[in-house]
């Protein structure tokens, strides 16, 4: 009975009051810092990302100038880093730092938050035909507490210890014990609670999404009419909330160890700086890896789930034909969904791992293939023949299913143990997952800005800075990490200083260099990007039409700039599925549009 | 709680209405307590991993045998938690009724067992607290390298080894400082959870007596205070098990 009070409470509440009118007076602070509009929130998203992509890339730029010039100083670094580049060469410190924060960084704050963070909040009400998220001040909170925690991590940097420098996993007991680097002071802790903070954002936006998918659908919109994106950032959300408590629990018991004397991951540990032996025993090293990865290996399918989708739906809008295999790919999604809880050992083969064990693993990593194949065959036969309309974030889409190929067929070899005690952490690793997750999901994240642009301003993105900005980044992509599976496959260890000390490794000098420089290169056209981005805020091309590319799906139902609300009046019901395109002799049907008398509905 | 009838072959999954007949708030309720159980999942799960390893675990009954006022000497094992756990219980049971009368909109019933609720929460709390303390101060002798100490229960020092013959009495060894890092860390998360409850509990009672949810015409903020009562209660069961009674 209270129930249906709640179900059907009078007219007048929560929702209901958007209807019609958008007239209520929001302050400059409602509605640009507090908001709790969805397409509000999904630009502070996106702006914090955009943020941490150059600070994040440009991590990368100087550590890949001391792999390259290992032997080269640049006094004009000594200027602005200080005493982290003493006599302009970046110190061993503050290259390990830079390499954990850009991992981080990219992982949790950029294709994380940057990229579920924008399109899930921006798409799932639009799509969905809502008027906001299921909770709009949750959804709030969502992105203040990553915000918060972007606070505490960038201000590790100003540490005197520095940032943490035990790499993106933080495995203890590096990171657990202050006397071994200076990363593992502060900086450490401010890791981990940086960490706590994102692993509640994360939290609260996934529950909303959930919430949201399943609950505010709009009238005639079963979930098998829902767009791919919807299903995509739908498995995703479920992933996050279910493995990031994970990483939580493991985080909490990092900082007890360093702080309260336990011994959760410590035993017989002696600190040869102090020459003192720890009084910890009976912890287990190899646990945090465990707790780690199963958040580890999910998160990456939490970065590359919403590239999928936005993939298989920028790719159907511009090839001008239905998705091919929409179940299929539905399934691949949930299949995705539920390996990516059973493979987070296949990154422990060579901690002494049982072998036996590790062949369950091989076994079960080995079948992830078989979903990410449906989906890139979909895609293709979704492309085959199409009427392929070349926009920006059709090239993007495009390079993405290219990209999640190349790094796909890699996976298959480190997936297999026997290989893997060859590969692993080498430079072959490095590639394999930069391509696969890294520059793939950057892809997708691109292809979406490109795409929803539009809708987000109302304006385009310019077009020739787009096709610059694909044809660069994909060709440095592949020319940065394609060479490196070489250099891995030849045994160059990952994380290190400076290879060249080396014999077997001296050939690499110049490969490193060119690395390098295509790195900066690559750099510098995605600041061209964020200059597109910014520039056209304000001056790009005015969107005349409100579906600007001729899609089938509910945002492009909405005005042009549409208000808190999303609908001026009643919201659109539902008829068909979202990718009706090139049928009945029609280039497009709209999925308002009812099913017509002799026409048969997609099943 | 009658339903209303719904049709045959009613279309729950159509859009337009939720398909499990539920409120967002309610089924974000569901989905983050389902989240909560893989935090304490992989607590319990980290902790048996490595209670395992060890070659030997302090006995339960051993540990956990003393009682409030009932002096040094008495062995009562499992007597204080117990009544511990009974009352975490009881206070889901009036958590219950405050819920019911919700239903009948009845705000003096859901005062009246919100506040019970609150009562018992914070009993339980402080039997935590006592039991804590116990524990941090209790010393125990212990045999170290032929030498007789005296050692606290903390995260760091253990005192439940085996317990040996020394110059004709029955001492302690020191036993696995795991125990007490995982004793204290996960009670802790765990009490955390109910001191968390506990003022949400609060909160809900303000509202309540305020009559925001008698105005809004339904109680179901208390229903969803109620799922997390719930399941903070039923997350004890399972410490309960895993380090009492196994």
């Amino acid at each position: 009975m209270s129930n249906e009070a709640v179900l059907h409470a009078p007219a007048g509440l929560v929702h209901e009051e958007h209807h019609g009118h958008h007239h209520h007076h929001e302050s400059f602070i409602t509605k640009y810092i507090f908001s709790q509009d969805h397409k509000m929130i999904s630009k502070q998203f996106l702006f914090t990302g955009i943020v941490w992509a150059i600070l994040g890339g440009l991590m990368s730029v100087l550590f890949r100038l001391q792999l390259g010039y290992p032997n080269e100083t640049f006094p004009i670094l000594e200027d602005l880093l200080g005493k982290w580049a003493k006599g302009g060469k970046i110190q061993p410190e503050f290259y390990y730092a830079l390499v954990t924060m850009h991992g981080t960084v990219l992982v949790f704050f950029v294709l994380t938050a940057g990229l579920s963070g924008t399109f899930s909040n921006l798409l799932i009400p639009l799509q969905c035909g809502a008027r906001d998220m299921a909770s709009p001040f949750l959804n709030m909170l969502s992105y203040w507490f990553f915000f918060a925690a972007s606070i505490v991590m960038i201000s590790s940097f100003f540490i005197e210890t520095g940032a943490a420098s035990g790499g993106w996993t933080s495995y203890p007991p590096l990171s657990a014990i202050g006397d071994f680097s200076e990363g593992s002071k502060a900086g450490m802790d401010c890791w981990l609670i940086s960490m706590a903070l994102f692993i509640v954002s994360s939290l609260l936006g996934g529950l909303n999404y959930i919430a949201t998918i399943l609950n505010m659908r709009t009238k005639g919109l079963s979930m098998t009419k829902l767009p791919l994106t919807i299903w995509a950032f739908f498995f995703t959300a479920v992933l996050g909330v279910l493995s990031f408590p994970v990483l939580l629990s493991g985080a909490i018991l990092l900082l007890f160890d360093r702080h309260l004397g336990t011994s959760f991951y410590l035993s017989d540990v002696f600190v040869s700086k102090t020459q003192t032996a720890l009084p910890n025993e009976g912890g287990s090293a190899i646990l945090y890896q465990h707790l780690f990865w199963f958040l580890g290996h999910p998160e990456v399918y939490i970065i590359l789930l919403p590239a999928m989708g936005m993939a298989s739906e920028i790719i159907s809008t511009n090839s001008r034909k239905p998705i091919f295999g929409y179940m299929a790919m539905v399934g691949s999604l949930f299949a995705i969904c539920i390996l990516a809880f059973l493979v987070w050992a296949h990154h422990m083969f060579v901690t002494g791992l049982n072998p036996f064990l590790g062949a369950a693993f091989v076994l079960l990593t080995l079948l992830i293939a078989v979903p990410s194949a449906i989906k890139v065959f979909n895609w293709l036969t979704t492309l085959w023949k199409g009427n392929i309309r070349f926009t920006p974030a059709m090239l993007f889409a495009i390079g993405f299913v290219s990209l999640f190929i190349s790094g796909g067929l890699t996976g298959i070899y480190l997936g297999n143990s026997a290989l893997d005690y060859q590969l692993h952490d080498t430079y072959f690793v490095v590639a394999h997952f930069h391509i696969v997750m890294g520059v793939a999901s950057m892809f997708g994240m691109f292809a979406g800005i490109y795409h929803w642009y539009p809708k987000m301003y109302g304006r385009y993105l310019n077009n020739t800075l787009g096709y610059i900005h694909f044809w660069v980044t994909i060709c440095g992509a592949y020319l940065i990490f394609w060479p490196m599976h070489y250099q891995g496959l030849a045994g160059a260890p990952r994380r290190y200083y400076d290879i060249s000390n080396w014999h077997f490794l001296k050939g690499f000098d110049g490969l490193n260099q060119f690395i390098s420089t295509v790195a900066l290169i690559v750099f510098a056209t995605q600041i061209l990007f964020v200059f597109n981005y910014f520039f056209s805020m304000f001056r790009g091309r005015k969107l005349k039409n409100p579906n600007p590319w001729g899609s089938n799906t509910l945002e492009w139902t909405t005005p042009i700039n549409p208000g808190h609300g999303n609908w001026p009046g009643e919201i659109p019901e539902v008829h068909r599925w979202a990718y009706d395109y090139s049928k009945d002799g029609r280039e497009y049907i709209p999925q308002t549009e009812p099913i017509g008398a002799g026409e048969s509905g997609h099943h | 709680m009658a339903q209303t009838a719904v049709p045959q072959e009613y279309k729950w999954w159509s859009g337009g209405k939720s398909p499990f007949n539920v409120s967002y708030g309610k089924l974000m309720m569901w989905y983050f307590l389902m989240s909560d159980t893989f935090t304490f999942g992989a607590f319990l799960i980290s902790y048996g991993t490595i209670r395992f390893s060890q070659e030997y675990w302090p006995n339960p009954n051993h540990v956990f045998n003393s009682f409030p006022f009932a002096g040094h000497e008495a062995n009562l094992p499992l007597a204080f938690v117990s009544l511990m756990t009974f009352i975490l219980i009881i206070s889901s049971v009036t958590m219950v009724l405050a819920v019911h009368a919700g239903h009948n909109m009845d705000k003096k019933g859901v005062q009246k067992y919100m506040l019970w609720t609150i009562l018992g929460g914070l009993a339980f709390l402080s039997c935590q607290a006592w039991e804590w303390t116990h524990l941090l101060t209790g010393a125990h002798k212990v045999l170290i390298d032929g030498q007789i100490h005296e050692l606290n229960t903390t995260v760091s020092h253990n005192p439940w080894g085996p317990q040996v013959m020394h110059n004709g009495e029955l001492v302690g060894t020191p036993g696995p400082v795991a125990f007490g890092g995982y004793f204290f860390g996960i009670t802790g998360f765990h009490g955390f959870h109910v001191f968390s409850g506990v003022v949400i509990n609060i909160i809900m009672y303000i509202m309540t007596t305020r009559n925001v949810f008698h105005n809004r015409g339904h109680y179901e903020m208390i229903e969803k205070a109620g799922l997390y009562w719930h399941f903070v209660d039923l997350v004890w069961v399972f410490v309960f098990l895993c380090f009492y009674l196994i």
